[in-house]
């Protein structure tokens, strides 16, 4: 083995991020690290490089043990990483990019012209025509990344991390991309590869090891995997174990609005979705799989570049936020702390925020209607403060999400759309939300929740569209809804039919 | 009220003491007296000289707390004085040259917004771009001359006297007091500190962010038109190299003593006011204790450099210091720690 890290932990306050993992990277291997948020990929990698300091377990490098203290001292080992954001210089040209802190020299002063001999030799076998003289930020990313790996590879030669390096690429570029890789797997590097895009990792994998929660969950060849397989493993959910549609039927009603062909390149293909009155639909996917894509363009918070919003008086205007709040639109975003609250508010204000943004500044709402309005709230879906001056960024995640959900309950929308609602909330909060979303639907108001809790999600729809890939691929209704077909849905299409039959 | 008061009180000891201070070198100070139908003695010079940077004030603490900043204020004064001289000049007469100025900084600050709403610069560099070409503009308008005039209207409000106060301190308490109730009476503070907080989950809740962005750069602009034309007034003469000059930098130290962060959020318009009277306090008191001219700018810089360092969070934790440390060791025992999230 090329490396291998033995029980490797990780402990930050409150959790235990790396439970003993194991993982071991041959030579001349491409090796897929995969697992959902919060499984610990990106603690397994920085621990490897030397970002984190590890609590407990080796790392064996060559036969060797190692202890990375820092990337560069990693980077000397023999582990060089590339992320996601090439954190290379743009304003630079990629000959220095690429010689950067290792200059050629001549009588104490850089040679330029070794400068780009050194680069071009660095860059041979990776098949790039490209001006070592221009400044990097002049070419594409998929470029930036070929020469963000040719510099990584000639630093440390032997093991390559990649970060999740296809995030920002179109196909021909993975493609570029993946052809580097292989000529790198040919010259003996073993090289781990993180991506949520199942395809590519079937692609271009050896073997695949699968993370969740923080411990090792399963190692095996790519060859051998069946796609259903790994994301049940990827979930921790077993085929037999089926949770039945917990949610009482009730006759939505009649449809309220819907999407047709809404979409934006590059974040989403061109969807068709239909919300009747007082339904919950529910959408699954993996990360990264145009989830919140869809809700982001459903509420203008990205504009859509194709297809249009209706509902029965005719096209709704969702090209910003604000219009589509006129509409009757309300979106409670995944990532609370940077897209929902305003953390040096009070509750008070966050609460009648989004009210006050639709009634204009011209028309304030007066304090003491503020305050009964926060009070309210705060009893109803019981926020734990100590009072509604208190600035929101001070109170729990839970707390934090209910004061975003009264934010809206105080607009009245008739459709609302929840991304993640109980993501890093306590168990307690977890089930006032879900009780707060019957509650709302019994009120006659849509919902799209977009959650990764299948249980949660089989539980509150009425219908679960499932999204891969930045497309939606299948839509689950009544019976139909179980874990078990989510799952297979998410797979791959042809399971999601079988299991419809 | 009383919150208000605990907010500016930081402020108002400031300014206490800086009065003290210069007391103690120069006695008559604190002096008022009456002469004709005015007030004299230093604190209205004080009133009267604070006027340019208390109106620049108003609108740099309206654009910081949306946390941007506004650096051509000082040559938008120049450009609104010549617009005015030129009116004057022109022999438009006083009704045409006011408006004509306002407009002028009004257009000067829907520039700047554009800049930063639409466009998306960095606000300090957005407003850079006029620092620099602000007092070319101004120099065209008065063909490179100082322009001067002899309208007794114009002059009026750079050194006339209303109710036995200076023209250009009714001017900007008037424009303080405006500026407070329509930020407060209406919903508009709350707006600007909820983008200058957080942007994104603003428009996410419906904020036009576009449109409060152009109304705070407007209004800086409006400010500083009536700043410049105050300063034209007073030397009933359009200088477009030295009107204003530099004044932006005391306007955002107005703002900095009135604690209010560059970071943007919460702000105070009557604590930045107060900082304005502040800095002129200094500026005035330096003059009369009679130390040597060229000592002006280091006292002036010292000065600021304490009350900034006494404002200061980080001096404050510094100084509950040991007690403090021992009482959270006391509660960390005593009772659960709350555990931070933790992301990956």
């Amino acid at each position: 083995m090329l490396l291998q890290a033995r029980s490797l932990t990780k402990r930050f306050p409150g959790t235990l991020a790396l439970d003993g993992v194991t993982f071991e990277l041959a030579a001349g291997e491409v090796h897929a690290l995969l697992g959902e948020n919060g499984a610990g990929k990106s603690t397994l990698i920085k621990c490897l490089t030397g970002a984190y300091r590890r609590d407990g377990g080796e790392i064996v490098l060559d036969g060797r043990p190692v202890d990375p203290q820092s990337t560069a001292h990693a980077q000397e080992l023999g582990i060089g990483t590339v992320y996601q954001e090439v954190n290379l210089l743009p304003n630079l040209t990629v000959a220095e990019n690429l010689t950067l802190g290792r200059q050629p020299r001549r009588w104490g002063l850089t040679s330029r012209r070794g400068m780009r001999a050194l680069a071009r030799e660095m860059l041979a076998g990776y098949g790039l025509d490209i001006d070592v003289e221009r400044d990097l930020g002049a070419y594409s990313v998929a470029v930036q990344q070929i020469v963000a790996i040719a510099r990584a590879v000639h630093l440390s030669g032997k093991v390559l991390i990649l970060d999740e390096p296809t995030a920002s690429l179109d196909a021909r570029e993975v493609a570029m991309l993946f052809d580097v890789v292989r000529r790198l797997r040919e010259r003996g590097l073993g090289i781990v590869f993180v991506s949520h895009f199942l395809d590519q990792v079937f692609a271009i994998s050896d073997r695949i090891t699968v993370l969740r929660n923080g411990r090792h969950i399963a190692t095996t060849e790519a060859a051998g995997l069946d796609r259903l397989r790994l994301v049940n493993l990827m979930l921790g959910r077993e085929l037999e174990q089926a949770t039945g549609h917990g949610r009482t039927a009730h006759d939505a009603g009649e449809e309220l609005l819907r999407a047709e062909r809404l979409g934006k390149r590059g974040r989403i293909a061109p969807f068709d979705l239909s919300i009747r009155k007082g339904e919950v639909v529910g959408m699954a996917g993996l990360l990264g799989s145009g989830r919140t894509e869809t809700a982001e363009v459903l509420f203008g918070a990205t504009a859509a570049d194709s297809g249009a919003v209706k509902d029965r008086a005719g096209a709704i205007d969702v090209s910003t936020p604000a219009r589509a709040i006129a509409s009757g639109f309300g979106f409670a975003p995944e990532d609370r702390k940077t897209d929902g609250i305003i953390g040096d508010l009070s509750v008070r204000e966050n609460i009648a925020l989004a009210l006050q943004a639709h009634r204009g500044w011209a028309r304030p709402i007066p304090r003491a209607e503020q305050r009964r309005l926060a009070e309210d709230f705060i009893r109803r879906l019981d926020i734990r403060t100590p009072g509604p001056e208190k600035p929101v960024g001070q109170l729990s995640g839970g707390n934090q999400q209910k004061v975003i959900l009264a934010r809206w309950l105080a607009m009245n929308p008739r459709f609302l759309i929840l991304d993640e609602p109980t993501r890093g909330i306590d168990v307690g909060a977890h089930a006032e939300v879900l009780r707060l979303i019957n509650e709302m639907v019994a009120g006659g108001m849509s919902l799209l929740v977009i959650s990764s809790e299948l249980e949660e999600l089989v539980t509150v729809s009425d219908r679960v569209i499932v999204v891969r890939d930045r497309r939606h691929v299948a839509e689950l209704t009544g019976q139909e809804i179980t874990t078990d077909a989510i799952v297979r849905a998410i797979a791959a299409p042809e399971a999601a039919t079988e299991a419809a039959e | 009220m009383t919150g208000l008061l605990r907010r500016v009180a930081p402020q108002l000891l400031t300014l206490l003491a800086v009065l003290v201070l210069v007391t103690i070198f120069f006695p008559g100070f604190l002096s008022v007296g009456v002469s004709g139908d005015r007030l004299v003695g230093s604190p209205i010079d004080v009133l009267k000289r604070g006027a340019p940077v208390a109106l620049l004030a108003i609108g740099m603490t309206l654009v910081i707390a949306t946390r941007g900043i506004d650096l051509s204020v000082g040559a938008v004064m120049a450009i609104c004085g010549a617009s005015a001289a030129l009116a004057i000049d022109q022999g438009w007469g006083l009704g045409a040259a006011i408006p004509l100025a306002l407009a002028a900084g009004l257009l000067c600050g829907l520039w700047n917004g554009f800049l930063v709403a639409v466009l998306g610069i960095q606000p300090i560099v957005a407003t850079l771009i006029l620092m620099v070409a602000g007092r070319g503009i101004a120099q065209l308008i008065t063909e490179g001359q100082i322009l001067t005039f002899s309208d007794p209207g114009l002059a009026f409000l750079g050194s006339g006297t209303v109710l036995g106060l200076p023209a250009p301190a009714w001017l900007w308490i008037g424009a303080g007091i405006v500026a407070g109730l329509v930020v407060r009476r209406t919903a508009l503070g709350l707006l600007i500190e909820s983008v200058g907080v957080n942007l994104r989950a603003s428009r996410l809740a419906g904020v036009n962010s576009t449109v409060l962005l152009l109304t705070v750069y407007m209004i800086s602009g409006l400010c500083a038109a009536l700043a410049g034309l105050i300063v034209t007034g007073d030397i009933r003469g359009a200088d477009a190299n030295n009107a204003g000059l530099w004044l932006e930098l005391d306007a955002i130290l107005a703002v900095a003593i009135g604690g209010t962060s560059l970071l943007g959020g919460r702000f105070s318009i009557l604590a930045s006011l107060i900082g304005a009277m502040v800095i002129q306090s200094i500026n005035t008191g330096i003059l009369l204790a009679g130390f040597p001219p060229e000592f002006n700018l280091v006292i002036k810089a010292a000065l600021v450099l304490l009350i900034l360092m006494l404002q200061s969070p980080r001096l404050g934790d510094l100084a509950a210091g040991m007690s403090l440390r021992r009482r959270r060791a006391d509660e960390a025992a005593a009772a659960p720690r709350v555990l931070p999230e933790v992301r990956q």
